[in-house]
């Protein structure tokens, strides 16, 4: 537990992801099995339960010291696992602590009635630091600024192994992740994952160049939307149509789950998505976009047997099949706005379930009917897609639809066409005889995204960054007007060179007229061209607006700030 | 008369009538007693100030000789007599010169702590208990979590942190009268005797600690550090503000440190971007001030500067009467000598 605690300590005060990899690195080399795979389940985020309710805690804590000595404290600290950690009356310290596997064995099998007891135990031998760490373990609420991602490259760094190695066993292994390990280090043999659903690494595109579009020619490329949701995708392994689990309720937990959902990073995204999961069953892999999909819940089709056409002749369905297909088969797709209230949700409500029932615009298929596709070409790979579609029923898969365009000329038509479209971001062109090869394979798939959007506004505020910009004023809060007033609409901290940080900087020094804490207010007078992705309303600014990806696009210093954008402007650029 | 008669608060400080004198005034007056040199006790400008010689001489060498007019040093012990009102100043142990200053008129004995630690250490006195009516306390740390560490451990903190990482310039960021000075002391008794290097900011203090016969070691100022990169792996102390700043840039590879009483609180020492926090505060923690009120046993307590609400009522569930008095200008942060 001493070696966990100090870790934290560490990763918690140092800034810049590459020291943190190195610390993280020397732990996992030097703390002994099993510890080391519980820290790594613990800052990945793969511990299975709480060991204790932030309730217990809470409780606990009443119980030994004053409340309102405890509430004031509260307040101050604004966290209570580092109040508790500071406040806990009694200090025995001892020699020998648990180790951390203890810690995680003792909670796994203790009964309810002795959590408690146990607990404060554990905190009366321990250092207030020590404290802090097992109470952020405890209620699984570490926040150390190290994505899951990050740490399969870490593990995949110590072994010295590509990260899609990692990615692919992740699922498929559980903490304390011995096998794993030991296979890092060149002592065992990889585990075997053959019966397990996990993921695999996905294919990425490149953005396309000018000369890529030059060199378009018909017959040779699949055109698609490339639409604004999450890249996702669903590994199913069983045969059974809905079974018994899936009724028990969304979050069944069975030990070898045989469907998931995954991110493009391969974090399993599975219990956010209950209802796109509880739909499906068979045998694949399906790499699509995943959406809020107005007409996606089943409840939505009267019929689901007439309804639920196949998706692979939906342009020309609709017009044989009569109103209810046609609603059924074109997807009625959300904004990424609309998505983004179904993203880290837990456990998702009924009612947001079906306020924003997701599906899938389904783009290609690694494994089809337990048949790994992944050699075929891209048009061979779209074959079987389309025969499957055809042999499906379920509302919540929709097959991504395949556009036209024979020339560079009517590919640039194309892409003026599709981007006036808001929940489409632009083109994806990929190749007829693409295999399906993980990481970024050159020249085979192009994504084509729809020019930013950008506004002039003013820069109001700036603060210093972290790491190696800590002594440069590089996160920049900026507004556009309202009559005569400024009202901030976002804030960003990239798109400029080092160049013209040192500039930005030193204006921000020059210019600086007050100080909110580490804020400074700058002068109303530094125009700022800023790009961004989409923009929303909002009801946490005061401007009503918020900015998806902001970042500087060009710092405008001959425009004088009267010039610059109205917020009438940007709440014109919102979509729908 | 009620102390609460004759001693008040207002725009300028803790104000005593029948004795004509403020007590750690903010603006000019023309009487102040001053209970030590932090900038936000200690103003340049007054026409008579009291207060112990090492305060005069840390005001004398941060405002220049002509600070005030009149200067008077009061040694431990005296009691000077304004009016019918007689001041005596005791040692307070929060850093050189530090004082406490008891106030006797009508019968009643109120004692002002100034800021106090109750803790060793070598460049003062420690806090005296002066028995009292009415104590009138910081409560700069007053929430039960604040618990100071001895600075031994703190100290070794850093010692561990420079053979880690030994090609890291150690940046101190540490207060320029009081903390700068413990800090390099501390670093000394850890056995420490390699030079120490000092931001502009740090010079005259710590030079004015050498005259006042407190061996601080070799010091040498950072502007007289031809290459910088030779300062990788050595330790060099500079106010907290100048860590993130411009001046930091040309030190090769800084590990920010800070050195102050807030760093036992994350969140605090991660807004300072300090990647080591050490805890050494010249503060009470909570115990301390606890066991101080107790020590001191008043019929009533006066809390001041800091979180109040916690410490009254802690006061008050003692069995002493508690209210707040409200000063202006004390800068919990920057300025304080946290």
């Amino acid at each position: 537990m001493e070696a966990f605690s100090h870790l934290l300590e560490q990763l918690y005060f140092t800034s810049g992801n590459k020291a943190k990899a190195q610390l993280i690195a020397d732990y996992i080399a030097n703390a002994p099995d099993p510890d080391r795979g519980w820290a790594i389940a613990a800052m990945a985020g793969t511990l299975r339960f709480d060991f204790f309710k932030r309730n217990t805690v809470k409780k606990l804590i009443s119980e030994h010291t004053d409340p309102a000595l405890f509430a004031m404290s509260y307040d101050y600290v604004g966290e209570v696992s580092e109040t508790v950690a500071h406040l806990w009356p009694y200090s025995e310290p001892s020699d020998s602590l648990p180790t951390l596997t203890e810690v995680v064995e003792t909670f796994t099998s203790i009964s309810k009635q002795k959590v408690s007891a146990t607990l404060a135990h554990y905190l009366t031998i321990m250092t207030p630091a020590q404290r802090w760490a097992l109470l952020k373990l405890g209620t699984r609420g570490l926040r150390i600024g190290v994505s899951a991602r990050s740490i399969k490259q870490i593990l995949a760094d110590y072994g010295n192994k590509d990260i899609k190695e990692v990615e692919t066993l992740w699922h498929a292994v559980t903490p304390p992740y011995v096998d794993m390990l030991g296979w890092l280090e060149g002592k065992v043999d990889k585990p075997d994952i053959k019966n397990a659903v996990t993921f695999h690494p996905v294919m990425l595109s490149h953005p396309i160049e000018d000369s890529d579009i030059k060199a378009f020619t018909k017959n040779t490329w699949q055109i698609e939307n490339k639409y604004d949701g999450i890249r996702v995708q669903l590994v199913v392994k069983s045969n059974n149509p809905i079974n018994d689990k899936a009724q028990n309720g969304s979050g069944a937990d069975g030990d070898k789950p045989q469907k998931a959902l995954f991110s493009r990073t391969g974090d399993d995204i599975s219990h956010s998505f209950p209802d796109l999961l509880e739909s499906i069953s068979g045998n694949m892999v399906l790499d699509g976009e995943l959406l809020v999909i107005h007409n996606a819940e089943p409840g939505f089709h009267p019929s689901e047997e007439s309804t639920a056409q196949s998706a692979a002749s939906q342009r020309t369905s609709s017009d044989k099949s009569g109103k209810q297909a046609s609603s059924a088969t074109q997807p009625n797709v959300d904004t990424f706005n609309a998505l983004q209230q179904r993203l880290n949700k837990k456990k998702p409500s009924k009612a947001l379930q079906s306020s924003a029932p997701v599906g899938l615009i389904v783009y290609d298929a690694l494994v089809l009917n337990g048949e790994d596709l992944t050699e075929k070409t891209l048009k061979a790979r779209r074959h079987y897609l389309e025969e499957w579609f055809s042999k499906t029923n379920n509302s919540r898969l929709f097959l991504s639809e395949t556009l036209n365009a024979t020339s560079p000329e009517t590919l640039r038509q194309l892409h003026t066409q599709v981007c006036q479209n808001r929940a489409v971001e632009g083109l994806m062109i990929k190749r007829l005889d693409s295999h399906y090869v993980p990481g970024r394979p050159k020249g085979q798939w192009f994504k084509w995204k729809r020019d930013p959007l950008v506004v002039d506004a003013v820069m109001m505020y700036a603060q210093r960054g972290h790491g190696k910009r800590s002594s440069f004023y590089s996160d920049y809060t900026f507004g556009v007007w309202e009559d005569s007033q400024l009202l901030p609409i976002g804030k960003a901290y990239s798109g400029f060179t080092d160049e013209e940080l040192k500039k930005l900087d030193n204006w921000v020094r020059r210019n600086a007229v007050g100080r909110f804490g580490p804020v400074r207010e700058v002068k109303k007078e530094l125009v700022l061209e800023v790009a961004f992705d989409a923009v929303h309303p909002s009801s946490r600014h005061k401007s009503g607006v918020a900015l998806r990806f902001p970042r500087i696009h060009r710092i405008r210093w001959d425009k004088p700030a009267s010039e610059a954008d109205t917020l009438a402007n940007v709440k014109a650029l919102i979509e729908g | 008369m009620h102390p609460s008669t004759w001693l008040k608060t207002d725009d300028t400080g803790l104000y005593c009538e029948p004795g004509e004198f403020y007590i750690d005034p903010m603006n000019e007056v023309a009487t102040a007693l001053v209970t030590h040199g932090h900038a936000d006790h200690a103003r340049a400008g007054h026409h008579s100030v009291f207060a112990s010689s090492e305060t005069l001489a840390i005001m004398k060498t941060r405002y220049g000789e002509d600070m005030a007019i009149h200067q008077h040093a009061v040694a431990m012990g005296e009691a000077v007599n304004f009016n019918d009102v007689r001041a005596t100043f005791y040692p307070a142990g929060h850093i050189l010169g530090s004082t406490q200053i008891l106030i006797e008129y009508a019968g009643y004995r109120v004692v002002v702590s100034g800021d106090y630690k109750r803790r060793h250490d070598p460049t003062c006195p420690p806090f005296k208990v002066v028995p009292c009516d009415v104590l009138i306390t910081e409560a700069t740390f007053g929430l039960p979590v604040f618990k100071h560490p001895p600075i031994e451990h703190e100290i070794e903190k850093l010692l561990h942190s420079l053979r880690v990482f030994p090609e890291r310039c150690h940046l101190v960021g540490a207060y320029a009268l009081g903390k700068c000075q413990r800090v390099i002391l501390a670093l000394r008794e850890a056995g420490y005797a390699k030079p120490i290097y000092l931001h502009g900011a740090q010079l005259k203090l710590c030079d004015l600690y050498k005259q006042l016969g407190i061996d601080l070691g070799e010091l040498i100022p950072v502007s007289e550090v031809a290459d910088k990169k030779t300062l990788a792996g050595e330790i060099i102390i500079a106010p907290p503000s100048a860590l993130a700043d411009r001046w930091s840039r040309s030190l090769p590879n800084v590990r920010p440190v800070v050195a102050s009483g807030w760093m036992q609180i994350r969140a605090r020492a991660k807004q300072k971007n300090a990647e080591l926090p050490l805890i050494i505060s010249d503060h009470c923690d909570w115990p301390e001030l606890l066991q101080t009120i107790e020590e001191v046993n008043p019929k009533e307590v006066w809390v001041t500067h800091g979180r109040e609400d916690a410490l009254m009522y802690q006061a008050e569930k003692m069995g002493y009467k508690a209210r707040a008095l409200s000063l202006v200008g004390y800068d919990e942060d920057e300025q304080g000598g946290d």
